[in-house]
């Protein structure tokens, strides 16, 4: 029922990629996103897209499941290309109604389609490619100088790995409540809005109340285990650099490099 | 009039590397008035055919039959199915979700459409029937015991006046006299209602005082459904997948072979002690 939501799942298989440490991998992707909004020259999204296809390639995770992502955003993409190619004053090649297409604004459109797809599926390779406890674990080690400033980083990340590992859970308790009422003759398809969102109390109400109880269980396991925060506290697993993390680094680093050359290449070419 | 399943198969997800047979084609015919008990390991397959059998899962082939008709035919009223079997999930008391217990009891006869007398007719003859004291029925459900909260989720189904009335480990998590006391309310309310029940447990002590017929479920399919006393003759079997037959069984077995003439076929202890009895009376004279 709710069980095809991809963006931010861990595909399970053996590569390069997956083996990666998260660390490399957190700061990659954001140093990805930044340059896809740096680079504006359509040589640099070259650049970018072979990159990006290359990673895929290395991650062996198939290519549909980095798309499936893409469904979850398709709406907003829709508005931004809209917004952007309607509203966007400049030289006016097309005219109708009221509204009006310019050179500007097709330009931006489309370069702003472009970041927005490779965007989202770059951000899919790094969590279909890391377990979420790696991912926070990763996190959470590259947060920690801002322990300074007094954020609770360890807390942070706990808190989100505790609700990631949540997610599934509390999806198969909502289906086993969903049947349990529609047993009970609960209708939860048809009818309008109002009606529909009434008939989500019978569902709703004992969803909370399993959550609050498994959190209640979970605070007490916690306890029972000693839990008392970061401080002080070591990991079975710590996150160590290895060598290919460090080559890792130097091929975002010529990455970079080579889609602002290309960009420069482009305009001094008059491209 | 009955419950008729034919060549029922069942996949899950189906297409994708996770792919697994949950149910391999199930044949059976359970008729009106029976106490049916279902047992098999966790993961057999039995919680999947329950839910079939009230039409929330949907065979991915094979037919159900329900009074003579076919349950995935088109024009088929599935809401009347399931007010006509009532099914009771594993722990029932996580679905209460209303103000009081009352209301919460009202809810499946109020969502079969029925007028506001006639629901709460029916959810205080449900109550009464699984004895909740009436002192309980204005009070939060989330106040009350595990063993109460239980019986007002166990009468909540009841409330929509099912002919079938299956009920998914309902003894889980409960202390002994929990469970003998909520055990022996519904075989005192099958042989009241004649109604048709299912009993799906892991445990053949839970189920063998009561029921007429035991089907035990091995990987998603039968591998016996006969008289408890005969499906316990394969005691030797049920150990193979996971299973166990009551202590009696393996008592009266042991004394046989020790040279004592008692009936192995004995499955409650109140029989067992009789032909007990009788044996070492025979020896005596």
């Amino acid at each position: 029922m709710l069980r095809d939501i991809t963006l931010g799942q861990y595909y399970q298989t053996e590569s390069v990629i997956h083996r990666l440490d998260p660390r490399v991998k957190l700061g990659g992707t954001l140093l990805y996103i930044v340059s896809l909004f740096v680079f504006n020259h359509f040589l640099g999204y070259i650049v970018a897209a072979v990159f990006l296809g290359i990673v895929i390639r290395l991650s062996h995770v198939p290519f549909r499941f980095m798309v499936k992502g893409m469904k979850a955003i398709l709406f907003l993409m829709l508005i931004t290309v809209g917004f952007n190619l309607f509203l966007t004053p400049g030289e006016v090649l097309v005219r109708f109604w009221i509204f009006k297409i310019t050179k500007e604004g097709l330009k931006l459109a489309v370069n702003m389609a472009i970041r927005l797809v490779m965007l989202v599926i770059g951000s899919s390779v790094m969590t279909l490619t890391t377990t979420p406890n790696n991912l926070t674990d990763g996190m959470e080690k590259m947060l920690r100088p801002l322990r300074v400033l007094r954020v609770p980083v360890h807390e942070v990340a706990m808190m989100m790995s505790i609700a990631l590992r949540f997610i599934p859970i509390l999806m198969e308790e909502t289906d086993k409540i969903m049947k349990a009422q529609i047993a009970r003759g609960a209708d939860f398809e048809s009818g309008n809005i109002l009606q529909r969102a009434r008939a989500m109390v019978p569902l709703l109400v004992p969803l909370f109340i399993s959550a609050f109880r498994r959190a209640n269980d979970l605070a007490m396991a916690m306890e029972a285990r000693c839990y008392r925060g970061g401080d002080g506290r070591t990991k079975m697993k710590p996150l160590v650099y290895h060598k290919r993390d460090g080559a890792a680094y130097l091929c975002i680093l010529l990455y970079l490099a080579a889609g602002i050359a290309a960009g420069n290449l482009g305009r001094a070419l008059g491209l | 009039m009955s419950i008729i399943l034919d060549h029922v198969n069942y996949i899950y997800g189906g297409g994708t590397p996770l792919e697994r047979k949950a149910l391999d084609d199930i044949c059976l015919q359970i008729p009106d008035g029976q106490f049916v008990g279902i047992i098999g390991h966790t993961g057999s397959g039995k919680s999947t055919l329950m839910q079939h059998m009230n039409g929330l899962l949907k065979a991915t082939s094979g037919h159900i039959y329900f009074n003579g008709e076919d349950i995935y035919e088109k024009d088929y009223d599935m809401k009347k199915l399931r007010s006509k079997v009532g099914l009771v999930f594993q722990y029932p008391e996580h679905q209460l979700f209303e103000v009081d217990v009352f209301s919460d009891v009202c809810f499946g006869p109020k969502n079969l459409g029925l007028d506001k007398k006639e629901v709460q007719l029916r959810a205080f003859d449900a109550l009464q029937k699984v004895g909740l004291p009436m002192d309980l029925y204005y009070q939060s459900p989330f106040d009350l015991s595990g063993g109460q909260k239980r019986r007002a989720a166990i009468a909540g189904v009841l409330a929509m006046n099912p002919e079938v009335l299956i009920l998914d480990e309902p003894t889980a998590g409960l202390d002994p006299r929990g469970r003998d006391e909520i055990l022996g309310q519904i075989r005192q309310l099958q042989r009241q209602t004649h109604m048709t029940v299912l009993l799906v447990s892991h445990s053949m002590e839970d189920v063998a005082e009561y029921v007429d017929r035991i089907i035990v479920m091995n990987r998603g399919a039968v591998l016996y459904d006969d008289e408890p006393k005969e499906v316990f003759a394969h005691y030797k079997e049920l150990e193979k997948v996971g299973l166990a037959a009551p202590q009696v069984t393996y008592i009266l077995h042991e004394l046989k072979k020790r040279g004592l003439a008692v009936d192995v076929n004995a499955t409650t202890v109140q029989e067992a002690a009789d032909t007990v009895c009788a044996a070492l009376r025979d020896r005596r004279k």
